[in-house]
């Protein structure tokens, strides 16, 4: 059977056959998934729960109406557009530092190099708690009143190096004589970096991008510190865990769950596309 | 044709030289440091030639090439080009284009795109990019290509793709950073012919930087050999290989056999130098050249201009005795490795046209004898013509 079927697997060497493994292995791996997705599947499933409690923890039959009723606490709307603009804003600031930041690092020798790395490294390896605690206190000693602005700058602050890193990953291979290629052929700066450098470490700009915004919408921690009367979506859940948390919050969770799912597929389709054309 | 005449010529575009560095100088810093690079370097390329820079690794032809594509400004000096001065001209404005030794294609882009890409940033209309790309890419073979990734070819191909994308262009010289480095021995060759025969096609002066000197003797019309950031000769291929001026220059191009001895006479634009009973060396003098008597002199051979016998050889040239160190057969020619009377090491190439077998062998006492004509003193005093 091997020798017949030869040809037809050298044509299409890209797909290799994984050897299967034993059950046991098999067992393992759906148990790990299943430990993974029972949480998300909860909360999606409590999201069309016909519950009348203030709470929502026993299953009381299948609806749609929280889905209808989506927008209908005002605080917890409002608290959720604070978390997107919020998450929104940090991503689009946070990219365009953290892209310079990593491009510099990955591409050029200066001296105070090995310094911005260490801070970088720091500013992602030190507790969030630490930050926060720290991040408060200089607002209050700037005598700076907290809010959404001082929410939007900690984000940004705590998001910057994880798009420098995953940029200057991308940025140290790109061989540099592909930009003076470019400058060779009449490209000026601003037009080499516009259509060779910045297409070239794209993949890196989006991952770190993804995880800026990520990283934003769902931080807690930092944020409490810094938000001063600003409520986001999750200090908005967390308040509520005492007093009884609404459907709706499943529903958004499940929501953001859902673009997120959209957005990783996506940025996988499109890297698969350019990894084909090569 | 290419000589460093000044001003009268300056204007006149037809007889300006493509390329001129005058008193170039390149230092680099590096780790508190100052190297330099390239020490006081003066040039002249005409107008549709093919130049080679030629030198072992580190002697500073790249750092040469990038001052004149502008990637580099010379510490002193200046660099013309067509006359003008470019120094302190940025690469994107230098009317030069470059072939990098990786190529440097741009992965994300189509091979038209890459191609078209010099003609876009000049602002060329779409009709004729599309006309000029595609010829372009009929010259360097690769026209029904267009739409390939640089990823999705192989290295001749890319090699081809970088030299569509400077050629495109039209420059004014064309600079060449070790093109063939890449390529296995084969594909190198074929390369060589290749490169060649487009540059005949588009008539555009060539600035080639290579360390193989069997690549530079075969294309260049002209060849500047370099050495420790300085230049070592100047001359078409025949004239470096036949009459290389310092010792650097004998031993980096081909191979070539190093003697010395005492001058014994000078007579008739000739030198003689005196060995065993029987032997001698005749090297001739040329113009200018000063030598003594009892002077100490060094010259060279080239192994294929050696002719071995195991009898004393009749005639007035040059012959001396050894003894066969080693035989090495290679097919067509073969290879004598023979220790003189004196001890120096000498090598011969023998063509192996109707001998069915070696003339010696190992051990064995032979004769040595060339004509004059094709021995050549060096160093000091064969250095001045
Ligand atoms: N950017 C640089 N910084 C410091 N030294 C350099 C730099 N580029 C080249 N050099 C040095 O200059 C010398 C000449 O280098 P290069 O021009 O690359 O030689 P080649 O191309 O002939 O091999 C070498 O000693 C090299 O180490
Ligand atoms: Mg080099």
């Amino acid at each position: 059977m091997t020798t017949t079927t030869a040809p037809a697997a050298a044509k299409a060497p890209a797909r290799r056959r994984v050897p299967r493994k034993g059950l046991g292995l098999r067992i393992y791996t759906w148990a790990v998934i299943a430990w993974l997705v029972l949480p998300i599947a909860v909360m999606i499933l409590f999201g069309f729960n016909d519950t009348s409690s203030k709470f929502n923890f026993e299953w009381e039959g299948f609806t749609l109406k929280w889905y209808a009723q989506l927008f209908d606490r005002e605080d917890l709307t409002t608290a959720l557009i604070n978390s997107i603009t919020i998450a929104l804003a940090s991503t689009v600031i946070t990219t365009v530092l953290g892209t310079l930041v990593g491009l510099a690092l990955g591409r050029y020798s200066f001296r105070g190099k090995g310094v911005s790395n260490l801070v970088l490294f720091a500013a992602i390896s030190s507790p969030e708690l630490v930050m926060g605690a720290s991040l408060l206190s200089m607002f209050v000693t700037l005598n700076t009143p907290r809010g959404y602005a001082t929410i939007l700058v900690s984000h940004v602050m705590f998001s910057i190096a994880f798009v420098a890193m995953t940029v200057r990953a991308r940025a140290v291979g790109l061989d540099p004589s592909i930009e003076e290629a470019a400058r060779d052929l009449g490209a000026g700066p601003w037009t080499t970096f516009r259509l060779v450098t910045l297409p070239l470490i794209m993949p890196g700009v989006i991952s770190g991008a993804l995880l800026a915004f990520a990283l934003s919408i769902d931080d807690f921690i930092i944020t409490n510190f810094t938000s001063g009367s600003t409520v986001t979506f999750p200090l908005w859940v967390w308040g509520s865990t005492r007093t009884g948390t609404p459907p709706q919050v499943n529903v958004m969770g499940t929501l953001l769950f859902a673009a997120g799912v959209l957005i990783a597929v996506l940025n996988m389709v499109a890297s698969r596309r350019r990894a084909r054309r090569g | 044709m290419t000589e460093t005449q000044d001003a009268p010529a300056r204007g006149d575009s037809a007889t300006l030289p493509a390329i001129e560095l005058a008193g170039v100088v390149k230092d680099y810093q590096s780790h508190g440091e100052t190297v330099r690079a390239v020490k006081g370097l003066d040039l002249t390329i005409g107008e549709g030639e093919f130049f080679s820079l030629l030198g072992p690794s580190g002697c500073g032809k790249t750092t040469t090439m990038r001052m004149i594509a502008g990637f580099e400004e010379p510490t002193e000096g200046e660099v013309f080009l067509h006359g003008q001065k470019v120094t302190g001209v940025p690469a994107h404005r230098r009317d030069v284009n470059m072939v990098f030794q990786s190529y440097a294609l741009f992965p994300h882009m189509s091979v038209f795109e890459n191609v078209a890409f010099g003609l876009r940033r000049k602002g060329v209309e779409r009709s004729e990019i599309t006309r000029r790309v595609g010829e372009m890419l009929e010259i360097v073979d690769l026209a029904g290509r267009e739409k390939r990734r640089p990823g999705q070819m192989s290295g001749g191909q890319q090699q081809r793709v970088a030299l569509a994308r400077a050629l495109v262009n039209r420059p004014r010289a064309l600079l060449l950073d070790e093109p063939l480095g890449a390529l296995d021995l084969k594909l190198r060759q074929q390369m060589q012919v290749e490169l060649k025969r487009i540059q005949r096609e588009v008539g555009v002066t060539f600035v080639y930087v290579t360390h193989d000197q069997g690549e530079a003797l075969t294309m260049s019309d002209r060849i500047a050999v370099m050495n420790d950031g300085s230049l070592e000769q100047l001359g078409t291929p025949r004239d470096i290989y036949e009459h290389p001026a310092s010792k650097f220059v004998a031993g980096f191009i081909g191979t070539s056999n190093l003697l010395s001895g005492e001058v014994a006479e000078v007579a008739d634009g000739r030198a003689v130098l005196a060995y065993g009973p029987g032997e001698r060396i005749v090297v001739p003098l040329r113009e200018g050249t000063a030598v003594s008597g009892g002077q100490h002199v060094e010259l060279t051979v080239r192994p294929e201009k050696i002719e071995l016998h195991t009898e004393p050889p009749a005639g007035d040239g040059s012959m001396i005795r050894g003894t066969v160190s080693e035989v090495v057969y290679l097919g067509t020619s073969t290879n004598y490795q023979v220790v003189t009377s004196a001890g120096a090491d000498v090598v011969v190439f023998t063509q192996n046209v109707n001998s069915a077998e070696d003339i010696a062998a190992r051990g064995d006492s032979v004769w040595l004898s060339w004509d004059p004509r094709h021995s050549y003193l060096i160093g000091q005093i064969g250095a001045t013509p």
